[in-house]
């Protein structure tokens, strides 16, 4: 339901440097700027805990779930199994336009 | 005058991104003619360059998304990426608003656009201009077409688009380029990443190149997913681009470099 506003939280980080500053700050202060998003509480703990295959499960378009994995300073190979990780943990993608077409032990470019 | 270029080419921000991960000589062929097409489109001598983009919410949202959006400022930043992540640094790029509203207008006379006195670039321009102005230093009018959160605008709309662009540069007395980034086949920021659909690029740029616009607006979106990936949905820009030029095309480079994830592209068309 409620896969807008995560999008709207990852766009809204994406061109903002001080909710980048506040999500770094983690804490009560990463806390209280995800409270300002009307999230479920999957949705809430996936952002909190940078489970990015949470979030690519949930349907989060890869482009901005790709600057979320830098925002967290996770590599481009690991931002890559993350997602893979979350297909295996919480089964296919649910919604959107960014499915996987390949299997969890595809590598397509080696990484 | 008119429009004096045109041309389209990849923007897949690997290309500047991850240049290290690529096989070396295949990068380098690529840049080789990324770098000619930058050669050939300054040697045109533009006053401004349209860079039609497929942008990726770095400026546009499904909050209030538009199908069309044309920029109208005096200058743009870029890239909002992380600089690193990207491998481009920061810059103020010069825009022209003035020429922006004449061209606007006149677009506006058969297709409704959008306008923006503000913009962000993000790779799908930046990566580009890297190439093509890499002291940047000509006026840039970004144009997007929404090829991210659907609806996207119909495949025979990016063409009507593509003709009032042309028609808005020839309105106008400067020297215009116009260039469409984006495509072809790809699976971008997904597991899928560097999967690339060969022979349907092939196909797609053979019938770009010989203008067969009968044959480009014939691909379904449902098609193009399955086919393509949500990359191919950024045929828009390249179809714009063909209905603008109206000439046939030239392949400078079209080959799969699976670390930038797309089949690396830079093409220039004729304009008649």
């Amino acid at each position: 339901m409620s896969l807008y506003i995560v999008q709207k939280f990852f766009y809204d980080a994406n061109r903002s440097a001080e909710i980048q500053q506040r999500y770094r700050d983690a804490g009560a202060t990463r806390q209280a700027l995800i409270a300002e998003y009307e999230l479920t509480e999957d949705e809430r703990r996936a952002i909190a805990e940078g489970d990015i295959g949470m979030l690519y499960v949930l349907g989060c378009n890869g482009q901005l779930l790709m600057h979320f994995a830098g925002l967290l300073g996770v590599p481009w190979a690991d931002y890559l199994e993350s997602m893979r990780e979350g297909v295996r943990k919480y089964g296919p993608v649910r919604a959107g336009i960014y499915a996987m077409t390949t299997s969890t032990n595809d590598k397509v470019t080696g990484v | 005058m008119s429009l004096v270029f045109a041309g389209v080419c990849s923007h897949a921000p690997g290309i500047t991104g991850r240049p290290h991960l690529a096989e070396p000589a295949a990068r380098d062929a690529f840049f080789e003619e990324f770098n000619r097409m930058g050669e050939q489109m300054r040697a045109a001598k533009p006053d401004a360059v349209i860079v039609i983009a497929a942008e990726h919410f770095a400026n546009f949202f499904m909050n209030n998304m538009p199908a069309y959006a044309v920029g109208m400022a005096d200058s743009y930043e870029g890239p909002i990426e992380d600089p690193k992540w990207l491998g481009i640094e920061k810059h103020k790029v010069p825009g022209n608003a003035e020429l922006s509203l004449r061209l606007i207008k006149e677009v506006m006379k058969t297709v409704d656009v959008s306008y923006a006195e503000e913009w962000k670039f993000d790779h799908g321009i930046m990566v580009p201009l890297n190439f093509l102005t890499p002291s940047y230093d000509y006026d840039i009018i970004p144009v997007n077409i929404n090829c991210q959160g659907p609806p996207l605008t119909p495949l025979h709309r990016a063409k009507a688009f593509g003709e009032a662009l042309r028609r808005a540069c020839d309105s106008v007395p400067e020297r215009i380029a116009l260039i469409g980034t984006g495509g072809i086949s790809h699976w971008p920021a997904t597991p899928d990443s560097g999967k690339v659909n060969e022979p349907w690029d092939v196909e797609f740029m053979t019938r770009w190149c010989a203008n067969d616009m009968d044959g480009m607006l014939s691909y379904g979106d449902e098609e193009t997913y399955e086919e393509a990936g949500q990359g191919g949905f950024e045929i828009r820009t390249y179809i714009a681009v063909a209905a603008a030029a109206r000439g046939k095309g030239s392949i400078l480079h079209c080959k799969p470099i699976p670390i930038f994830a797309v089949s690396c592209t830079a093409a220039t068309m004729a304009l008649e």
